[in-house]
């Protein structure tokens, strides 16, 4: 008897209950990966050793504990707390231990190759839908169910229906990954597949960070998962189960059809992720004053994304009145930026460099905002307060409007700035 | 009778239930401090036990922070009515045992401050004022059931005890002091102060 066609995540679910299940029915599955990071680890260890009373977890080898959301710690309170996880993680001798300055779990994870396709991954973060750049169903949970997770190595999912992002064309210049990822959330809207998945067709040609961009942000308009069609190159040298791939005729909700070749830049203006227009039409008649540039996050902080920052800022200065923060998404991005000099040319034209990990996406330290300030931000979030002050404003971009907006202190199209003098 | 709280907007997100610079505990007395503060500042000031919030469609949007349900849970927030939620706090709802509900029209129906009566078994929310009854997504039975119990962990023990028996909803009306997963101890001082 032959099954009806899967889609990517039910055929993931499927592999994790080893029986095939389908959109809509609520299983109990096992877990191949369970991610946990400093910020919500104490509440996961309180729960894990004194509400389920557990020894240790059910296999150290699939589990990942980062020090990344305020690291180095910024307070005593909060140092005393990763203190807390860092001696947990040395006892249980979990192999796999990101200390402080690796970087941000995602990011981590996916260099590590401890993400992989077809596997499930379970996260006490809600952007975990990043794994999906690989292939993986990756997912966020709160700590209770991260715990269990820990104990157990099981969790239960309701199957999700899948909304199916087609792409055709090709990026222009001056357009990029992130323009793809706001564009999704303008047209799908914050709350356009909650409870569902995203599936990503016709993005052979995006490399792994590109596809991170997208996954990343598949929460944002509220997915449990996000992902990429596992081929192309970027998959070239990872292992794709043969159980995996884009089957004909799968049930999708709905499908959104992108032209990546008619995208312009894209820009997701205070307070919502899916308060997206145009870049060009944002007070079309009026300058946008700006006066913190910040790049960074699991969405935007790899070495591509600062090296196409870079490619903008080469020659060049931050205008006078605004900071540059960039903070990279790990070691090896950084490593890489030092390297090829992509981290002297964003030096020269005054950039601050902060240590590897998350940066003020959650606004706890390195970069807060003040009341009144304006950030154009590479991030995933722009809501109210999250950066710092509720009275800062967040505009969401690419790093390449992030760079030149940088340069000239308001919201700029770097398709611009070739004919303003560098 | 419990109170309502009318938060109309959509997507009321976790940074604005409980931002991010208060993460630093998971004591809910702590956390409670701080329930929507980024949304509405004086609400912690007028909230009293039992008290119900009324919000708009994809409540809890954002982060997945679990604080979020222990924030309001400690603040003596009974249930949040909305039309849907953001599945990670729907989801942090049920394994803390609070409960989430999900009611098409409610914002509609009712005005801050109106008082209202929850009948979980029946599955309704009547608007004291108006007369108005709305009927909500029935709650599923294992929802209720670790609600009563208090939280997945305490269901599940029960479970493993053999003494949950059949589960029968609680009244809404007197909603537990069970202090959920967010940490029940002593409140340690303001680290924020």
């Amino acid at each position: 008897m032959t099954l009806p066609p899967q889609t990517l995540a039910e055929q993931i679910l499927s592999h994790a209950c080893g029986r095939p299940v389908y959109a809509g029915e609520v299983v109990t599955c096992a877990v191949d990966l369970a991610m946990v990071h400093d910020s919500i680890a104490p509440a996961v260890i309180r729960i894990l050793t004194e509400e389920l009373g557990a020894s240790g977890v059910w296999d150290r080898e699939r589990v990942a504990v980062a020090i990344d959301h305020v690291a180095p710690a910024a307070t005593i309170q909060t140092a005393t707390a990763q203190d807390g996880v860092r001696r947990w993680a040395l006892e249980q001798e979990l192999p796999h231990f990101f200390e402080t300055g690796r970087g941000i779990c995602h990011q981590v994870l996916l260099e590590e190759r401890l993400a992989r396709p077809g596997l499930l991954v379970v996260g006490s973060d809600s952007h975990s839908t990043a794994y999906g750049a690989v292939g993986a169903f990756g997912t966020g949970m709160g700590a209770t169910d991260i715990a269990l997770a820990l104990a157990t190595g099981q969790t239960w999912l309701r199957v999700p229906s899948t909304v199916l992002v087609r792409a055709r064309g090709e990026l222009r210049p001056g357009v990029s990954a992130k323009d793809v990822a706001l564009f999704i959330a303008r047209e799908l809207r914050a709350d356009g597949a909650t409870y569902e998945a995203l599936e990503y067709h016709g993005f052979d040609a995006f490399s792994l960070g590109e596809r991170t961009t997208l996954t990343s942000m598949a929460v944002e308009v509220g997915a449990k998962a996000g992902i990429v069609a596992p081929t192309g190159a970027a998959l070239a040298d990872d292992e794709v189960p043969e159980w995996l791939g884009v089957q004909p005729g799968a049930t999708y909700r709905r499908v959104l059809d992108v032209d990546l070749t008619a995208l312009e830049p894209q820009v997701a203006a205070p307070n919502f992720v899916d308060n997206v227009t145009d870049l060009g039409e944002v007070a079309p008649s009026e300058r946008v004053p700006v006066n913190v540039v910040y790049l960074g996050t699991c969405t935007n902080g790899r070495h591509e994304d600062m090296a196409a920052a870079a490619r903008i800022l080469r020659g060049r200065r931050v205008a006078r009145g605004v900071r540059l923060i960039v903070v990279p998404a790990s070691s090896q991005a950084l490593q890489q930026a030092a390297e090829d000099g992509t981290l002297s040319t964003l030096l020269a034209a005054g950039a601050a460099i902060g240590t590897p990990g998350c940066g003020a996406c959650i606004g706890r330290h390195m970069g807060v905002l003040a009341p009144g300030d304006v950030c154009v931000f590479t991030g995933n979030r722009n809501f109210r307060g999250r950066m710092g002050s509720p009275d800062a404003r967040i505009y969401l971009a690419s790093p390449e409007v992030a760079a030149a907006t940088a340069v000239t202190g308001y919201l700029t199209d770097p398709r611009t700035l070739a004919s303003l003098p560098a | 009778m419990p109170r309502v709280h009318v938060f109309a907007r959509d997507h009321i997100n976790t940074d604005e239930i409980i931002p991010a610079r208060h993460l630093t505990t998971d004591v809910e007395s702590e956390l409670a401090r701080y329930a929507m503060e980024d949304y509405d500042r004086e609400f912690v000031r007028r909230v009293r036990p039992g008290d119900l919030i009324i919000a708009g469609a994809d409540f809890g949007c954002g982060s997945s922070r679990e604080h979020a349900v222990w924030a309001l849970r400690g603040a003596g927030v009974g249930a949040v009515i909305a039309p849907n939620f953001a599945r990670i706090f729907y989801r942090n709802a049920i394994n803390n045992g609070f409960l989430a509900l999900e009611c098409a029209g409610i914002v509609e129906a009712f005005q801050d401050g109106d008082e209202a009566v929850l009948d979980l078994a029946g599955g309704t929310i009547t608007n004291l004022r108006t007369g108005q009854t709305l009927r909500f997504v029935p709650v599923p039975p294992f929802a209720l059931a670790v609600q009563r119990a208090g939280g997945w962990l305490e269901y599940m023990r029960e479970q493993d005890a053999g003494a949950a028996g059949t589960p029968t909803p609680p009244s809404l009306n007197t909603p537990s002091t069970e202090a959920g997963h967010g940490h029940p101890g002593t409140p340690q001082e303001d680290a924020h102060a």
